[in-house]
């Protein structure tokens, strides 16, 4: 939907006026980073042996994601799955577990 | 249930904020934007119900209609075949999702669709309106190609264990009478079927089973298929390495029927074969209500749908989800591509019903492990992601791959991939 036609409809309207309304910004970005819930977590809150993502500092987990993409450091899958992200895409879920408490 | 009571009633406000969630996320029921039925609590449906809820902070109700008490995990349920994990290393309550997430649970069987009314009509008689519906029903086994087994009695005599639950604990018990010196004869369909490589694994338990309590028993591995469909080479290896003798793995063998009686499978071109336990996986297709409701699209088969939310290409207001659908390419029937299929859904619907633009580029992945022995596993990874001009998911090149060799760090891994997708759809 444009944002033409979403402002066009006063209901809807309405709500890109409410505080608490997330933007589609926001469910992008947490669309993406949910994807990474399977073994480390919903929110980056792991339960098991993977590393919790949430909290942790964005430039840190930017830092690893690019190493994995290089192929720098030894892993058995992180490689594999960080070669599948743009940059632009590792920054917003980064900025989103970093803001996680 | 107010909201102070509800607060009351799990212990503390505390755990609240320990576990991340708003308190408006977890009052029961809300639901000023409206009302989402899903049928089926496995893991796509289960995730979706959890995941609407939460970031529509409450203000969409949902209600989940599932008729089993407990979720049962087919991933890892080929441990609890081979006799290394229980049935209650698999099985989670559904409990956190009315708790936690106030989901309202309803332990029934929907029959039937009315998308002219928008409401959902239960088993128990009684019907459910929705604003959106979510049908994640799973697959359903096409009995009606194997005769023999087309009846409930034979249908109890001879297993599938391809929906985990009371199926895995009674071949788990087959295979426990089975006697020393037995053979133990499953079947794999033609695909597309619900998870490529979990034949291939189960051999591999079964027979790990067999190499350490009883070593005269063999597995024989008939596959329809022309070779083995997902991580071939790594399997091969497996069963070359650690299960020489155990298995016998015999492509391009397609059971076309079985009687029961005798315990004896029959193939198109091939001679039958008598075996001491039988466990037939027949052709699959989408759950009853699925096909019912007429979403399945495809052959009568599996349900086509838009990748950006998942509805369905028949019918509005109506999202098919996991192993119903017919997948993007590259897109295996997995417990993982279901669970991001839930988020993906969820993220959709959340937009539509609260005015919002729909994500417009959905990235996930696929992560399948596979125990090869009791502690080593070996794995197939892709990254799939939205492509505008083919208005589907594609496997992003360059990315995925497989395990190199099996090992047991993995193995540590893939447990903690069942611990966190589990508690991802269920806590």
């Amino acid at each position: 939907m444009s944002l033409r036609k979403l402002a066009s409809t006063a209901g809807a309207a309405l709500l890109l006026l409410t505080a608490n309304a997330v933007s589609a910004q926001d469910l992008q970005v947490k669309q993406w980073a949910s994807a990474c819930a399977n073994c480390h977590g919903t929110n980056g809150k792991a339960v098991g042996a993977a590393p919790a993502l949430a909290g942790q500092p964005a430039a840190e987990l930017i830092k690893k994601m690019a190493a994995y993409k290089a192929g720098a450091v030894p892993v058995t899958i992180m490689h594999q799955i960080a070669k599948g992200y743009t940059d632009a895409q590792i920054e917003a879920m980064a900025a989103f577990f970093a803001a996680q408490k | 249930m107010k909201r102070r009571q509800f607060i009351n009633s799990i212990g503390a406000g505390a755990g609240l904020t320990a576990l991340g969630l708003s308190a408006g996320c977890a009052t029961v029921g809300g639901g000023s934007k409206g009302k989402v039925v899903v049928i089926g609590g496995g893991f796509s449906g289960a995730t979706a119900a959890k995941y609407i809820r939460m970031w529509s902070e409450g203000a969409i109700a949902v209600t989940l209609v599932e008729p089993n008490p407990m979720f049962v995990s087919c991933p890892i349920s080929n441990l609890v075949l081979g006799g290394v994990k229980q049935m209650a290393d698999i099985t989670t309550s559904y409990d956190n999702l009315k708790g936690r997430h106030g989901i309202q649970m309803v332990r029934d069987t929907v029959v039937a669709v009315d998308t002219a009314k928008r409401t959902v009509t239960l088993a128990g008689g009684s019907t459910l309106p929705y604003d959106r519906l979510i049908v994640s029903p799973g697959i359903d086994f096409m009995y009606d190609k194997i005769p023999g087994l087309n009846n409930a009695d034979a249908q109890s005599k001879v297993m599938h264990a391809w929906k985990a639950g009371a199926q895995t604990a009674t071949l788990r018990k087959q295979l426990e009478a089975m006697p020393d010196g037995g053979v133990f004869a499953m079947s794999v369909p033609l695909g597309p079927y619900r998870c490529p490589p979990g034949p291939y694994e189960r051999a591999c338990q079964i027979a790990g089973y067999f190499k350490r309590e009883k070593p005269r028993s063999k597995v024989v591995l008939f596959d329809a298929n022309k070779d083995v469909v997902s991580k071939g080479k790594l399997f091969k290896k497996a069963w070359a390495d650690h299960y020489s003798g155990y298995i016998d793995y015999r492509p391009n063998h397609k059971v076309i029927d079985v009687d029961v009686q005798t315990k004896t499978l029959k193939f198109d071109f091939n001679d039958d074969m008598k075996a001491n336990v039988l466990n037939v996986i027949p052709e699959m297709r989408a759950g009853t209500i699925a096909r019912t409701a007429g979403l399945a699209t495809l052959d009568n088969r599996w349900c086509e749908v838009d990748f950006l939310t998942f509805e369905s290409k028949a019918q509005k207001n109506v999202h098919v989800l996991g192993d119903s659908i017919q997948g993007a390419p590259g897109m295996p029937k997995s417990g993982h591509m279901a669970n991001q299929h839930g988020k993906t859904c969820a993220a959709a619907v959340v937009a539509m019903m609260t005015g919002q633009e729909v994500p417009s580029s959905p990235v996930y992945a696929n992560t399948c492990y596979s125990f090869v022995t009791a502690d080593e596993v070996v794995h197939v990874a892709s990254v799939h992601s939205y492509d505008v001009e083919k208005k589907t998911m594609l496997a992003v090149k360059g990315a995925g791959g497989l395990t190199p060799e099996a090992n047991k760090l993995e193995g540590v891994y893939a447990m903690n991939w069942a611990q966190n997708i589990w508690s991802d759809m269920l806590a």
